[in-house]
């Protein structure tokens, strides 16, 4: 009974992962917190796995705002190529 | 004629949709040629099957559903070179190391000076350096995910995997993206 709440490194950190995009169950969170009384390695691989989470989330946050297009010369030359196709 | 209300419109695909599209296809592939050659392809094969447009959708979703299949086609390419069955393989599952931390992926302590510069856009090039240099397709999981902020269940969708499968990629993602900023970035 008890063996069901002990894991691995590799899964605590996989749930510590999924906890990052807020969707590890609620008994992977119980199994994660006990791995993380015991296990230093595993916490800091967890903070740091938070701060790369505040990193990407500004990331995130600037690609939102902006968004890429194609040169107006890469797009008449592309519609040249459709029309010569859709001529033949 | 009423029941054929949508007409497809050839020659006004570039200036409706191009933008959009390419949009769409950056933010998957982070490549600029490669999203231009897949917007490239996703309008000729448009044309190929012109008659074969039933206009139940409008114009417009119909050339992103063609996108879409062409984002998947370039994914399994890749993912294919290596073999789906790695994917599935467990991290630290061969060898002695198995389920322990390996001595070198030890997380070291970073620096709290970093805390202060979180908004720094020096960190954020850095994390863009560091994404770059995963696989193909754990840097494109991993964008979708995080920086897309996509659903999962849409991911998997997409790009036709297990939510399984897409976790393992982004834990091994994620283990040599922090593996990554520390040799790079907080070390120094």
């Amino acid at each position: 009974m008890f063996k069901r709440f002990l894991i691995s490194c590799d899964k605590a950190t996989t749930i510590c992962d999924k906890s990052q995009y807020k969707e590890a169950t609620f008994f992977e969170l119980i199994q994660l917190n006990l791995h993380l009384v015991f296990c230093k390695f595993c916490g800091l691989y967890s903070k740091q796995n938070t701060k790369l989470s505040e990193i990407c989330k500004q990331k995130a946050l600037d690609s939102k705002q902006k968004s890429q297009c194609l040169s107006t010369k890469e797009k008449e030359l592309l519609k040249q190529q459709l029309k010569e196709i859709n001529s033949n | 004629m009423s029941e054929n209300q949508i007409v497809l419109n050839p020659d006004e695909w570039i200036d409706k949709y191009a933008d959009y599209l390419f949009n769409y296809a950056i933010t998957r592939v982070n490549d600029y040629d490669l999203a231009k050659d897949l917007v490239q392809e996703t309008f000729f094969a448009g044309l190929k099957s012109a008659k074969n447009f039933e206009g139940k959708a409008s114009e417009k979703t119909w050339l992103v559903s063609i996108l879409k299949r062409k984002v998947i086609d370039h994914y399994r390419k890749i993912n294919s070179i290596k073999g789906q069955a790695e994917v599935k393989m467990n991290f630290y599952e061969n060898g002695e190391n198995e389920g322990s931390w390996i001595e070198e992926r030890v997380p070291q302590s970073w620096d709290n000076e970093t805390e202060k510069s979180i908004e720094n856009d020096e960190l954020k090039k850095q994390l863009e350096h560091c994404i770059n240099q995963l696989p193909q397709k754990y840097a494109i999981v991993f964008r979708m995910k995080t920086i897309q902020e996509i659903e999962t269940e849409e991911i998997c969708k997409e790009l036709d995997i297990t939510a399984s499968n897409l976790w393992v990629m982004i834990h091994r993602a994620r283990t040599q993206l922090r593996k990554c900023m520390e040799d790079n970035w907080f070390k120094k």
